[in-house]
């Protein structure tokens, strides 16, 4: 942990002129410059440093032409292990902040399964200490909602949002009590606080390692149920319902579990949900000649399931996408399927995985980057995702069209474990700017 | 302190078993008994009346009680009753079937008063209908603990007059509270605005109902109240999920010179006791003697136990029987 400290020297006036400004918040979509000054946005706006032919800028500002590309507000990632600290041999917080700002990501929120758990203040400002002083990416914790995520006794909850906590979450593990959920919903609600579950019926999953179907038939793998999630997402709507709790479901991957949020919506359950790209950019046949990159949890699911996550992004059911950056070491994925680790990396191929869908003409330019930046910035209340004076300068210039082709040697993030190894995907990061001081530039 | 002979009696049931059910008239009744008998009791000389001379008071305490036995005891001692104390532990016998036993046994024994205790709620009123003396509620469960509404509605009245009109906030560990449950039923009557202030794991289903409005955060609730009344939390529930730690509970819900900013001036704090000092009250605010009146509540739990024992044991009443019928 001997990082040298980044360079803080506050960045003086830089005009962004020439830029397609896209701010999903407020709807803007249209060419025009943005001004920063320090640490903050001072302005923006089609009109901005415009002239009758091009572009005025007084002196003293220093001017980054941006040439017609994309500047939007940096990414939000809401689901992201780095690895640190415990299991550093898979990441840590450096690393990941180099894949995330690499991948235009500006914000993104850490699941407390580390080591120590984070269900205690001192590891919350642990992480916020050591992400203030690396200087990239800016990161939040969750907090435990139980001690060491076993499951059990409620972690102070009250105290931990105190000291930073954006939202409560035992990550990659699910809440298997409904008592103890119901009692953890119970107490949030006393602070209005947010619960995220990762909804999977534990019994149920079992020792299954990818989607049960025809597909894990024929493999002979166990499989897990698209049930398994069904289940526990009923259940904790329910449990919501009752206590009147705010509930996040994340990594939803199944047709089912959508059909049930977007009823539990209607009825006014104060429920939202997120998905990665996996779920929407790959089914259970990438799993195809035993590949461990592709077992994750929840396991890939069918073509089925796969369109119907693409119409609960289309219909609002699903209000974000996140990483689920897991990153894991060669040896955790280079032995039998079975015995592999679950998970993958996606810090570096958010962006470009989610602008398939504005590709593919499911989203339009707008929606798809809200949900990367606004959507879920606001599911946690963090202080990004929006274009405004005054708010932090941290934004990501991108080029939608320029393509490039995932390689899992060459990835940015320390772990390789991509399920996305030799795609060809279109949107490159060109520019990632933190507090106005540029993070990442693409050579 | 003659025995009301008018037609209609002023407290004209058996038992006390509960605060729910009662009149203002009841109610204010039985604090004017109590009233008297504070100053008597203040007496350097000797306290012991002939109220009740030859007359047998039972505590029959199926839980472990210090405070409310001792105090009942007292207080019949005083009135010149013959007091016998039983505690039964109720893990070592049977409930239900033993219950009723031990009752119809003391019952053959021909007591005036039984002051019966029990950590099942209902059970008291159970026992009541078995045997043909008056029955005082010692506190059932989380259901009600009569006496020490009374006590803390006497203890309110002798500093602010009148209950009516004052805003008093319950806090802490409402869900297994029967002194919350008697109090919000004894304020409600009387006509004050009952609050309680807890996190929403500590506060039973529908409480509202009750005739309260509910908070779940102290500075909220606190605002302008007149009185505030600690509750006791019970650190074994830790384990059971109703907070996750006494240093979190007392960061948010114990009681602190700080959130006590919000009440009114001069608001009274009150606390049924025995105290978890740093758990849900500050040790510097419960010793406040400006403003703490814990050691008085005990002085009034002693009154009004005399004036509820001397109310349910009337002079030359025969007409008493099992409610049953």
């Amino acid at each position: 942990m001997s990082t040298k400290r980044a360079d803080f020297t506050t960045p003086g006036k830089i005009a962004y002129i020439n830029a397609h400004l896209i701010n999903p918040a407020s709807g803007l979509n249209e060419v025009g410059a943005l001004f920063t000054n320090g640490r903050k946005i001072e302005d923006f706006g089609p009109e901005l440093f415009r002239k009758a032919s091009g572009w005025d800028v007084p002196d003293g500002i220093e001017v980054i032409d941006c040439k017609g590309l994309y500047l939007s507000p940096g990414f939000v990632d809401m689901r992201v292990q780095t690895g640190e600290p415990g299991f550093e041999y898979r990441g840590n917080l450096e690393t990941a902040g180099k894949s995330a700002t690499s991948g235009g990501i500006t914000s993104m929120v850490c699941l407390p399964n580390t080591n120590p758990v984070i269900d205690d203040m001192s590891v919350v400002e642990f992480v916020a200490r050591r992400a203030r002083k690396l200087g990239l990416t800016k990161v939040y914790p969750y907090g435990a909602i139980t001690k060491g995520t076993e499951g059990v006794e409620l972690a102070e909850m009250g105290l931990l949002a105190e000291s930073g906590a954006v939202a409560f979450t035992d990550g990659i593990k699910t809440i298997t009590s409904a008592k103890v959920m119901s009692q953890a919903m119970s107490y949030a609600s006393t602070f209005d606080l947010l619960l995220i579950n990762h909804p999977e019926e534990p019994t149920l999953a079992g020792s299954g390692v990818m989607n049960q179907s025809e597909t894990s038939t024929r493999l002979g793998l166990s499989g897990i149920p698209a049930m398994a999630e069904v289940i526990m997402v009923e259940r904790d709507i329910r449990i919501a319902e009752m206590k009147g709790a705010r509930l996040h479901l994340a990594n939803i991957s199944t047709g089912e579990a959508c059909k049930v949020i977007a009823n539990a919506k209607k009825r006014g359950v104060r429920v939202t949900c997120d998905t990665a790209p996996p779920y929407f950019a790959l089914n259970e046949t990438a799993v195809g000649d035993y590949r461990t990159f592709s077992k994750l949890s929840p396991p890939l699911r069918s073509e089925a399931d796969r369109l119907a996550i693409i119409e609960a992004l289309k219909d609002g059911t699903i209000d974000a996408i996140a990483s689920d950056h897991n990153p894991q070491d060669a040896e955790s994925k280079r032995v039998p399927f079975a015995q592999a680790a679950f998970g993958g990396v996606g810090l570096d191929t958010l962006f470009a995985l989610t602008l398939e869908l504005y590709h593919n003409e499911h989203l339009s330019m707008l929606e798809a980057i809200s949900m990367i930046t606004d959507k879920p910035a606001n599911l946690l209340n963090l202080p990004a995702g929006k274009l405004e004076a005054g708010r932090a300068a941290d934004l990501t210039l991108f080029d939608a069209e320029r393509g490039w082709k995932i390689d899992s040697g060459k990835l940015v993030s320390k772990s390789q474990n991509t399920p996305f190894d030799g795609r060809p995907v279109q949107g490159s990061v060109c520019r990632t700017m933190v507090d106005g001081r540029t993070v990442f530039e693409l050579s | 302190m003659t025995q009301n002979k008018s037609d209609i009696p002023s407290y004209p049931h058996r038992d006390l078993l509960g605060i729910e059910g009662l009149s203002p008239i009841e109610i204010s009744f039985l604090l004017d008994r109590s009233e008297a008998f504070v100053e008597h009791n203040r007496q350097q000389t000797s306290k012991k009346l002939d109220t009740l001379y030859g007359r047998t008071v039972v505590n029959l305490f199926f839980e472990n009680s210090t405070r409310t036995r001792t105090s009942f005891e007292l207080a019949a001692k005083r009135l010149g009753a013959d007091v016998i104390n039983m505690t039964v532990e109720s893990s070592s016998i049977k409930k239900g079937e033993t219950l009723i036993d031990t009752a119809m046994t003391l019952n053959a024994m021909h007591p005036d008063v039984l002051v019966v205790r029990h950590s099942e709620s209902g059970a008291v009123k159970l026992l009541s209908e078995k045997v043909n003396c008056a029955v005082i509620s010692g506190g059932d469960g989380s259901h009600e603990h009569p006496t020490q509404a009374l006590l803390d509605a006497l203890t309110i009245r002798r500093r602010r007059g009148d209950l009516a009109a004052l805003t008093v906030a319950i806090c802490g560990d409402v869900v297994h509270s029967r002194v919350a449950r008697s109090n919000i039923h004894l304020l409600n009557t009387m006509g004050a605005q009952v609050r309680l202030i807890a996190p929403k794991t500590l506060l039973p289903t529908k409480i509202e109902t009750m005739g309260a409005t509910v908070y779940n955060n102290m500075e909220e609730g606190l605002k302008d109240c007149d009185i505030v009344m600690m509750l006791r939390l019970q650190k074994e529930r830790m384990q059971s999920n109703f907070f996750p730690s006494t240093r979190e509970y007392f960061h948010f819900f114990g009681l602190t010179y700080e959130k006590l900013a919000n009440t009114k001036p001069d608001a009274l704090i009150m606390h049924p006791g025995p105290m978890n000092r740093g758990v849900e009250i500050d040790s510097e605010v419960a010793d406040d003697y400006g403003r703490s009146v814990i050691r008085e509540q005990v002085e009034m739990g002693v009154a009004v136990r005399m004036a509820c024992l001397e109310t349910m044991c009337p002079i030359g009443n025969d007409d008493k029987g099992a409610s049953e019928s």
